[in-house]
């Protein structure tokens, strides 16, 4: 049985010009122990997904339907405090900017203690040790000196780690990760990606790393999740996705990379027009204005086609063999 | 590209005072650009890469004497404009312009479109009444707007379209030489390569030369016929594209060539994986000797002592490594 379920989540914010529907009838699994990247453009959901698995959206936000099956439980059906419980212990987050999430007037040792003291119990002394012994699995140097620091006395890199530390100290099954590494420089990703990854072999957590670096989600991901305004449109395997996507807007994101493995001097493909607006979406396929394949039957909305092995894909034609995007422009 | 280079910097420093306590003492400088070196030739692209905080931002406002340096100089089309009055700053604002990173912070939000592309026009008084509407629309078209957006404010539009107003706006005094500073690094990947390749097409019709800055050297490679790897307020390495991403010497592009993810599962476990250890140490107190030695996997006593100096390896190719110096690393 999947660790997580998320069946028909629609999540929507009031504004000023309406009420928007920034995840639109999202459904997908995810077994315990794997790695799902979330990748998409910005705007296209990926934040307020993780937020509703966390039960974490807020006025003008409201989840409006759908059930997150977590180890067996809806997670949108539980109480407060039971969600609470849940919330760190169970599944735990961490987010693209670590200051936002770090209080800056308690030491890194305080904070990741209080966490173990909250969720597992442990006395003052035991809890600092539980942070210590974390600080070294996210390789701080000197972890019984730096425990006492204060997070802006961490680097960007070490401050990510810290999050991770805290994040990790509970065992949690799952750890939802939100652009944990896009505000650092690529040395100190590439390090914080294989922490990541080494971390997960030795505790087995599930992880749903979100990014908009499809490289990032090649290195570390065994599924890829392809959002594109509020839902997704594909599915699958990684590496059957990398080689073969099978939807034009999953087919374009890649064929527009600049990459270091192609000719210098290739001329880039850019996927034409411009991302969607959430508050004018099409009637059918929310890539329709911008896909070069696009036919009648595309503004009616669109099923997902289970192509076997797994793989999903929301496009009318993603059966057909369609010749390569760009091709015919 | 002509034997004189159209932009060519020699030793340039920008020292920021750090002050502190009450009465605001100088302390230390923020050593933001550290001595360096380097030229642009017409028609070229020369590629600036480096992480946060390695001084590229600084570069490119010192180039453009939107800040005055600390030391060095700066000849611009064979002239020496490191202390040029500000009249001729002015003069020298038609032939060098500017795209930012931040399409949100860098449009005035209660200007139109309009107003924002023909601004340039006015200032330097290159336009008057219908002749610079007109070029005002040739321009929004260059860069793939119509007149219709004329009028419009910039919330009406997206990160790319905003680009593309600032590129409009840099290209409306028909500059000679454009610094584009993470033109990019702000758009969703399917908009990055709109931008990438309306500027590749600029640049053949307008004939323009274009330092460009960016931390993804994916496509600084893509759009660069040399490039230059900056760490902490010094130039590493610089060569043409070619054999900087084939043939990286200096052991920090090796490491950084070695840590962008390729977004490619089959070619997962293939490739070989240079982890540096330890964080970019701060540039206010860079290390002694090589900046780079308590990362660097390759240093050795020499490195922690003497600073290495850029020497020529051949063909243009520069880099600053005493084990390349003594044939270590080849
Ligand atoms: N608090 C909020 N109030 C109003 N709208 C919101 C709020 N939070 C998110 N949204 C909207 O929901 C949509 C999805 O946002 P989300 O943050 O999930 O995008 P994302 O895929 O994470 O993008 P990014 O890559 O930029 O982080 C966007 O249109 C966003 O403007
Ligand atoms: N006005 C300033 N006063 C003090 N320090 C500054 C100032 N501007 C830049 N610095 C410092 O100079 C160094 C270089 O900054 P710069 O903005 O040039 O880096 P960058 O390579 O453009 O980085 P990024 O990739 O983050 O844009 C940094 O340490 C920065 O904090
Ligand atoms: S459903 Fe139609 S418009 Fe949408 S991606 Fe498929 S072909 Fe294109
Ligand atoms: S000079 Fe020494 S420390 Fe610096 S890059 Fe070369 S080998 Fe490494
Ligand atoms: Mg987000
Ligand atoms: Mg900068």
């Amino acid at each position: 049985m999947a660790l997580l379920e998320v069946r028909n989540l629609r999540t929507t914010f009031k504004t000023e010009d309406g009420t928007i529907t920034a995840v639109n009838g999202l459904s997908f699994s995810l077994d315990a122990g794997q790695t799902l990247g979330i990748v998409g453009e910005s705007g296209s959901g990926k934040s307020v997904t993780s937020l509703s698995i966390m039960r974490l959206i807020d006025r003008p936000g409201r989840i409006e339907s759908g059930e997150i099956v977590f180890d067996g439980r809806d997670l949108l059906k539980l109480r407060d405090e039971e969600m609470r419980h849940v919330r760190g212990h169970r599944i735990a987050m961490i987010f693209q900017d670590p200051m936002t999430s770090l209080n800056p007037v308690l030491t890194i040792g305080e904070q990741i203690a209080e966490v173990v003291r909250l969720h597992l119990g442990r006395n003052h002394r035991e809890a600092r040790e539980t942070a210590i012994e974390m600080l070294r699995k996210v390789r701080i140097p000197s972890p019984e000196k730096r425990v006492d620091d204060y997070p802006h006395q961490f680097s960007g890199g070490m401050r990510q780690r810290a999050m991770i530390a805290m994040a990790l100290s509970c065992n949690p099954q799952l750890l939802i990760a939100d652009e944990p590494t896009t505000a650092l420089d690529v040395t100190i990703q590439a390090q914080v990606l294989e922490l990541m990854n080494e971390l997960q072999r030795e505790t087995g957590a599930a992880i749903i790393l979100i990014t908009h670096d499809l490289g990032v989600v090649a290195e570390t991901c065994k599924d890829v999740l392809v959002m594109y305004g509020g839902n997704m449109v594909e599915y699958g395997d990684a590496k059957q996705i990398f080689a073969e996507p099978r939807m034009p807007y999953t087919q374009g994101l890649l064929a527009s990379l600049p990459r270091l493995d192609a000719p210098a001097n290739a001329r880039l493909k850019p996927i034409p027009g411009q991302p969607p607006n959430l508050h004018r979406m099409p009637p059918g396929c929310a890539f329709a204005p911008r896909c070069t394949y696009r036919i009648e039957r595309c503004d009616a909305p669109v099923p997902v086609t289970d192509l076997g092995g797994g793989h999903l894909a929301r496009c009318w034609r993603c059966t057909e063999t369609l010749a390569p995007v760009g091709a015919a422009q | 590209m002509s034997d004189e280079p159209l932009l060519e910097v020699t030793d340039l420093k920008k020292y920021f005072p750090v002050n502190a306590g009450v009465l605001g003492r100088h302390v230390a400088d923020v050593k933001a650009v550290d001595g360096v070196s380097f030229s642009v030739g017409k028609g070229e692209t020369l590629g600036l890469v480096g992480e946060s905080g390695s001084g590229k931002t600084t570069i490119g406002r010192l180039v453009l004497k939107l800040l005055p340096a600390t030391s060095g100089t700066i000849r611009f089309e064979g002239r020496d404009i490191s202390a040029i009055s500000s009249r001729q700053t002015r003069e020298l604002r038609r032939r060098m312009q500017i795209i930012f990173q931040d399409p949100y912070g860098s449009l005035n939000p209660r200007m139109t479109i309009g107003e924002i592309v023909s601004e340039p026009l006015a200032i330097h008084g290159l336009a008057k009444g219908k002749a610079r509407m007109e070029r005002t629309v040739e321009l929004l078209r260059l860069v793939g707007l119509q007149s219709s957006h004329l009028n419009r404010y910039p919330n009406e539009f997206s990160g790319g379209q905003r680009q593309r107003v600032g590129i409009a706006r840099a290209l409306a005094v028909e500059p000679q030489f454009i610094v584009c500073d993470e033109p990019v690094s702000a758009l969703d990947v399917s908009i990055q390569a709109q931008v990438l390749n309306l500027l590749e097409d600029l640049r053949e019709r307008l004939g323009l030369t274009y330092l460009f800055i960016s931390h993804d050297l994916s496509v600084v490679r893509h759009i660069s016929t040399r490039v230059a790897v900056l760490y902490l307020g010094k130039i590493f390495e610089v060569a043409d594209r070619g054999a900087l991403y084939e043939h990286p010497l200096h052991p920090y592009t090796q490491a950084l060539l070695a840590a962008i993810p390729v977004p490619d599962p089959a070619l997962q476990g293939t490739q070989k994986r240079v982890l540096l250890s330890g964080d970019v140490p701060t540039a206010m107190a860079p290390p002694s000797g090589c900046r780079f030695h308590p990362r660097c996997p390759f240093a050795f006593d020499r490195c922690s002592i003497e600073e290495p100096e850029m020497r020529d390896v051949g063909g243009g190719h520069m880099v600053a490594c005493h084990a390349v110096e003594n044939g270590s690393i080849r």
